[in-house]
């Protein structure tokens, strides 16, 4: 057992920090998020020229750095604490882990390029009326020659305005909630037969519906074997959840360390209100929702190559707890910062709004929660 | 970053495993399957047998009887007598006065008392509380003057576990009423056995004798029994329960807490006739329990890992025991309402001439007596808001 960070690591996630800190502070993250696109594509250029982090996940010879699950969680932490719009989770811990699985020409061309910033990728999974579950879709794939052609509504992809590409889960054959007859395609987002609708979202990102009108795609989008997508999409699924809890377990930090600077300097009653005790347990309460995240992350990122269950097991009991720690440290801060919390103005509502969102992304705690009692009726049986 | 055993490791678990199944009295299990009340000799058979081996001090120095084992191998001792749920080591030598004397002491009192502590030749009681100095330790009032080579010890202490079997006892004693509170303390070891000295029970809620008040009464204890030096008691004092938070937060024996709860859940049923841990509301609770459980797991060996790379055990401790003594306290609630209807009936002992009780299932007479015995984790070891306090004050500065 070993809980030290390789220098490697630690000298990733110090130099994605410096980055952040100079180039992404606060104010310059607003101006970003106003400007057209509502993001600054240089960051990502960034990314990948100058901090070469794009590869982190990556093959040395896909042009990587050679890491795994461990970078990744680095990275989003780091991603956290800055509440970054940027797609890193969507491109390089979902969409080029599916293209390294996938192999072939295919991968071989697009790995690369996401580790120069060329390709940018969404996850197209969630549908109107799947909610967190990913074989109850209704989007369908039929053949259509040599390949396939798609029809159907995904929900709310982030990133999708400005991808190059997108992940996308549609049933070859099924009904909605069928754990066979899920497939997996990766197709361009320029393709005719694309229809995207854009929009903000309430905390800083951009997002689409996405319809797809008779989309015609060739054999080589489809990933997996036909039909038999849903086991790896549920393991990209957790993935992609443990990624999301380093996320907040990142912004969380940040945003407890906001609240007691605030506290240290908000006077009222003729003393700083961190002097007292009411609010001094509270800041304590949060301070340990914070330790158990960053605790849940680790555990939850370090068995994401168990077999199925084991895996399955860590990433609900991580995401349950960091969804619940999650809500209880963004309402105490905004509790904390009085009546400037709930304005635009100060960085604190804004990490508020994203954990509130990362609550519930890849699965709140109700979905995790009955995920795990599934597990333990299956052991009690 | 790496969470699997090394393969030495894993044989190490196994030795561990092999050792507990061939080594543990059977008696012991059946006393503890029948919720029957441990003896002294109970506690001290298991203590000796681990003492012959060399493992009854995991976190010692080498050089003073510890086995010189890794953070990892610790890890695994504990988790493995937590899954065989051997009785447990008592702490008051072991962890609590030993490390303070291996730390703080001089060179005739290791030797005096370590060898008996590992030995388990004296049994040790605690005396720090008393009735008006509790979450404030520091405002404690027993006295001990300096009269030529010895000191007279007057005062009283409360709330002292297992006092009764206690052979010696460590206390906080007031030895500079002028100075301000913390530095006017000095840390004794006194011989229970000594004039002056009268133990009485205190009956706690699930009418168990586990506690107890010292009364001191002109006790003479001579000056070579003090540790470190005179008014610098708080030193040890403080020492002394950072390491004890660090034990206090039981994650191995929540985990066994769990599988209990988890098997009497199989066995009772709701009223709907399913098993209740098929029931949605019982089963949420017991998978947000588990939640919890490992998240203090990992906390914890975040800590350890700390601790190996040199970091002692320091303020973070505090959560691990706020956590830890939570969900200890949650899994007791649990096994109650798990009970049901049974949970009610209360036998003080077996009845004349038998080994089991009478009425409802083995495990529900217990049910209710441990939950109401556990309220004691929040409060004791420093209450869960003077912890709350210390983090304040020692982590976020404030």
């Amino acid at each position: 057992m070993d809980f030290n960070f390789s220098e490697t690591q630690t000298m990733l996630r110090e130099s994605l920090a410096r980055f952040l800190r100079e180039r992404y502070d606060f104010d310059t993250r607003q101006k970003m998020l106003a400007s057209p696109g509502g993001r600054d594509p240089a960051v990502w250029q960034a990314f990948a020229q100058e901090l070469g982090i794009l590869g982190a996940p990556f093959p040395e010879a896909m042009g990587g750095l050679g890491g795994g699950h461990v970078e990744n969680m680095v990275i989003m932490e780091e991603l956290g604490r800055a509440i970054a719009v940027e797609p890193y989770l969507d491109t390089c811990v979902v969409g080029g882990a599916a293209l390294m699985r996938a192999g072939g020409a295919m991968a071989e061309a697009l790995v690369p390029a996401i580790v120069r910033g060329e390709v940018i990728i969404g996850f197209a999974w969630a549908e109107p009326k799947s909610r967190w579950n990913p074989a109850r879709i209704a989007t369908r794939a039929v053949a259509d020659g040599a390949g396939w052609r798609l029809d159907g509504h995904k929900s709310v992809v982030i990133a999708a305005p400005y991808a190059t590409h997108l992940l996308v889960t549609a049933r070859t054959s099924g009904e909605p909630g069928d754990a066979h007859g899920v497939s997996l395609f990766l197709i361009e987002s320029s393709a005719p037969g694309v229809v995207r609708t854009d929009y903000p979202t309430v905390d800083g990102w951009m997002a689409s519906e996405v319809r797809f009108d008779g989309l015609r795609v060739g054999p080589q989008a489809l990933l997996e074997p036909e039909g038999e997508a849903l086991p790896w999409v549920e393991e990209l699924l957790d993935r992609a959840a443990a990624a999301t809890c380093a996320e907040a377990a990142g912004a969380m930090r940040r945003l407890h360390e906001l609240t007691l600077d605030y506290a240290r300097q908000r006077v009222q009653f003729g003393q700083p209100i961190a002097k007292f005790q009411v609010i001094q347990h509270r800041l304590v309460d949060m301070l340990m929702e914070v330790e158990q995240a960053v605790s849940m992350t680790y555990q939850a990122t370090l068995r994401l190559d168990l077999p199925a269950p084991e895996r399955a097991r860590a990433v609900s009991q991580a995401k349950a707890k960091i969804a619940k720690g999650a809500r209880f440290l963004g309402q105490a801060a905004i509790q904390i910062h009085g009546g400037i919390g709930i304005t635009q103005e100060l960085a604190a509502g804004h990490y508020f709004k994203r954990l509130t969102m990362l609550e519930s992304r890849y699965g709140d705690q109700d979905h995790h929660l009955a995920r795990l009692e599934a597990q333990l009726l299956a052991e009690a049986a | 970053m790496d969470l699997s055993f090394s393969p030495e490791e894993l044989a190490f678990r196994d030795e561990v495993r092999t050792f507990i199944a061939e080594n543990y009295p059977p008696e012991l299990r059946g006393k503890q399957d029948m919720g029957e009340e441990l003896a002294k000799e109970d506690y001290l058979k298991w203590h000796r047998i681990l003492y012959a081996k060399g493992w009854v001090a995991p976190s010692w120095p080498k050089e003073y009887g510890g086995p010189g084992w890794t953070a990892t191998q610790r890890y695994i001792f504990s988790e493995e007598l937590a899954r065989a749920d051997t009785v447990m080591i008592l702490p008051f030598g072991i962890n609590m006065v030993g490390p303070v004397i291996y730390t703080f002491g001089t060179l005739e009192q290791k030797a005096r008392f370590l060898p008996r502590i590992l030995s388990g030749e004296d049994w040790w009681c605690q005396g720090y509380s008393e009735p008006g100095a509790g979450s404030d330790l520091a405002s404690l009032r027993t006295r001990a003057e300096r009269v030529g080579d010895h000191y007279i010890v007057n005062g009283q202490k409360t709330w002292t576990t297992l006092a009764q079997h206690a052979d010696w006892g460590f206390f906080l004693v007031r030895t500079d009423p002028t100075a301000k509170p913390q530095e006017g303390i000095s840390f004794l070891l006194i011989d229970m056995k000594s004039p002056g000295i009268t133990v009485r029970p205190i009956i706690t809620l699930d009418g168990g004798h586990e506690v107890n008040e010292v009364w001191l009464e002109n006790v003479k204890v001579p000056v070579e029994n003090r540790v470190y030096e005179e008014n610098k008691g708080w030193t040890c004092a403080k020492f002394l329960l950072a390491h004890e938070r660090t034990g206090i937060a039981g994650v191995a024996r929540s985990k066994r807490g769990i599988e209990r709860l988890k098997e009497i859940a199989r066995l009772e049923v709701d009223g709907d006739g399913r098993p209740l841990i098929a029931n949605p509301f019982f089963r949420r609770k017991i998978v947000d329990l588990e939640c919890d459980l490992t998240a203090l797991e990992f906390t914890e060996l975040r800590t350890l890992a700390g601790e190996a790379a040199g970091r002692g055990p320091g303020p973070e401790s505090s959560l691990l025991k706020i956590k830890g003594t939570e969900i200890q306290q949650r899994i007791t609630e649990l096994v109650l309402e798990a009970a049901g209807h049974y949970a009610a009936p209360y036998f003080r002992a077996f009845p004349e001439g038998s080994n089991e009780y009478p009425i409802g299932p083995a495990y529900a007479h217990r049910a209710a007596p441990t939950y109401f015995n556990m309220r004691k984790t929040s409060i004791y070891g420093g209450s869960n808001e003077i912890q709350r306090n210390i983090i304040a004050k020692l982590v976020l500065g404030i």
